[in-house]
């Protein structure tokens, strides 16, 4: 029941986005986000409520950082 | 599919990390994750056969079905019996055993009205399609759901409907692990944090870990990379001598967690007491309705009490919960106890380790 998904914001209107995620579409609440989610944004979903904003810039740099340290040829 | 999410999954980078763990791993390490959805990603994702028999994997207290108390759940079966009440639930509750393993789905089947949600708001609009009836909402849940039942009980309050209830049963993550650490049979050397917990509380609440106890914690996302990085640490924090609780779930968690979701769970609840499955009574270890959102409290509101109940005759959820034996030590294991006739919590939930052992183990 902890299952907090990642899913895309497609709208906003008072407090409730419109999200998707594999093309299954929901309505999830923003009261309890910390930082103004936007359009295109992906969010942690759980519960009916999106808890956090997903940094996948921030996921693929951490990523890259973590390939480089442990050396990896990469092909 | 995104290329974070490819690469979070990656066969070559596991395997480059699995060869570093091997290499730099010195005896023997004893893990815990305190999340169920750990407990099965781990399992799921052909994690834990990628691991050396040298790492040791166990399972704490982190579903939150799991450590529902088997008095809560006679709470709930009394709940709905009630002819005024709507019970409404998430759908992990309905098969968790309570007195004489009985459960939801049995009242359910006998008449009582259940009804199962996606989220505590679901239950507001049930409450005002019912006008003439009580909707209570089972609260349960770690960290990540008060606050979404916190926001939900406020939205309710703004909106006038006032024949919505919770009842709260909510449990904290830190306080448990106090208890677990604190157990001088403790045989864990490192913990993952649970990631999502985590988005909420930040990493604060878990410092004690590493400065009081010396052992280190990693916060920890739900992808093979996440898992494996977090061992990885832990056996490097262990070589150097070192103890601390890090960040590895940067994409989602803040150290400092989510203040907004913070303040909205301490507006509403306050800590309490808490009982745990197998586990009993932990200080602090719950969440409690405060005085000025009583009239949302089902506890007060229908003078409700817990039923003294006995404990599941030969289950052993409790040593489960606590690492003390896996799953497959218990004796009713397998041969008793099965997801089609679970007799204990843990292989109830989808997200129990009982279940998780049954499902992905021999
Ligand atoms: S196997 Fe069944 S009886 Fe044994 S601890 Fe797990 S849930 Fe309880």
């Amino acid at each position: 029941m902890c299952l907090a998904v990642p899913m895309e914001i497609k709208s906003i209107s008072n407090n409730v986005a419109q999200v998707e995620v594999g093309g299954v579409a929901n309505e999830v609440r923003l009261e309890l986000i910390d930082e103004e989610p936007k359009v295109g944004d992906f969010v942690i979903v759980h519960a009916g409520f999106a808890l956090r904003r997903l940094d996948r810039e921030e996921g693929l740099e951490t990523i890259k950082l973590f390939e480089e340290g442990l050396n990896l040829e990469l092909t | 599919m995104n290329s974070l999410e490819q690469k979070l999954k990656d066969p070559k980078l596991c395997r480059s990390i699995v060869g570093r763990i091997n290499e730099e791993l010195d005896g023997e390490l004893r893990f815990m994750e305190v999340c169920g959805t750990h407990t099965v990603s781990i399992f799921q994702s052909g994690v834990r056969s990628l691991l050396p028999d040298g790492i040791i994997h166990l399972s704490g207290p982190g579903c939150p079905v799991c450590v529902t108390h088997e008095r809560e759940v006679a709470a709930f079966l009394d709940l709905a019996e009630r002819k005024d009440v709507i019970v409404a639930t998430f759908g992990d509750l309905m098969r968790v055993p309570g007195p004489n393993k009985r459960n939801l789905k049995a009242a359910q089947a006998e008449g009582a009205r259940i009804k199962v949600v996606y989220s505590p708001f679901d239950a507001v609009n049930l409450a005002k399609e019912h006008p003439g009836d009580k909707v209570v909402f089972l609260g349960v849940g770690f960290e990540t759901t008060a606050p979404t039942i916190a926001a939900t009980i406020k939205i309710a309050q703004e909106a006038g409907v006032n024949n919505f209830l919770v009842l709260s049963f909510h449990k904290l993550v830190p306080p448990v692990m106090k208890v677990l650490v604190e157990d001088p049979e403790l045989a864990v050397n490192a913990f993952m944090l649970p990631g999502h917990v985590c988005m909420v509380s930040g990493l604060e609440p878990y410092r004690f870990l590493a400065d009081k106890h010396g052992i280190p914690a990693v916060v920890t996302g739900f992808e093979p990379v996440d898992i494996l990085r977090s061992i990885l640490t832990f056996i490097r924090m262990r070589n150097k001598g070192e103890a601390a609780v890090t960040n590895g779930y940067v994409r989602a968690v803040a150290d400092g967690g989510n203040p907004k979701a913070q303040a909205i769970m301490n507006e509403v609840f306050e800590p309490c007491d808490a009982l745990f499955r197998g586990m009993g009574s932990i200080p602090a270890a719950g969440l409690g309705i405060r005085e000025a959102y009583g009239d949302f409290d089902a506890i007060r509101a229908l003078g409700l009490t817990l039923p003294d109940v006995p404990p599941l005759a030969g289950c052993k959820c409790g040593d489960v919960l606590r690492g003390k034996i896996r799953p497959d030590e218990c004796p009713l294991f397998k041969k008793v106890c099965t997801p089609a006739n679970p007799v204990g919590p843990c292989m109830v939930s989808t997200e129990g380790s009982c279940a998780a052992y049954y499902k992905y183990q021999i």
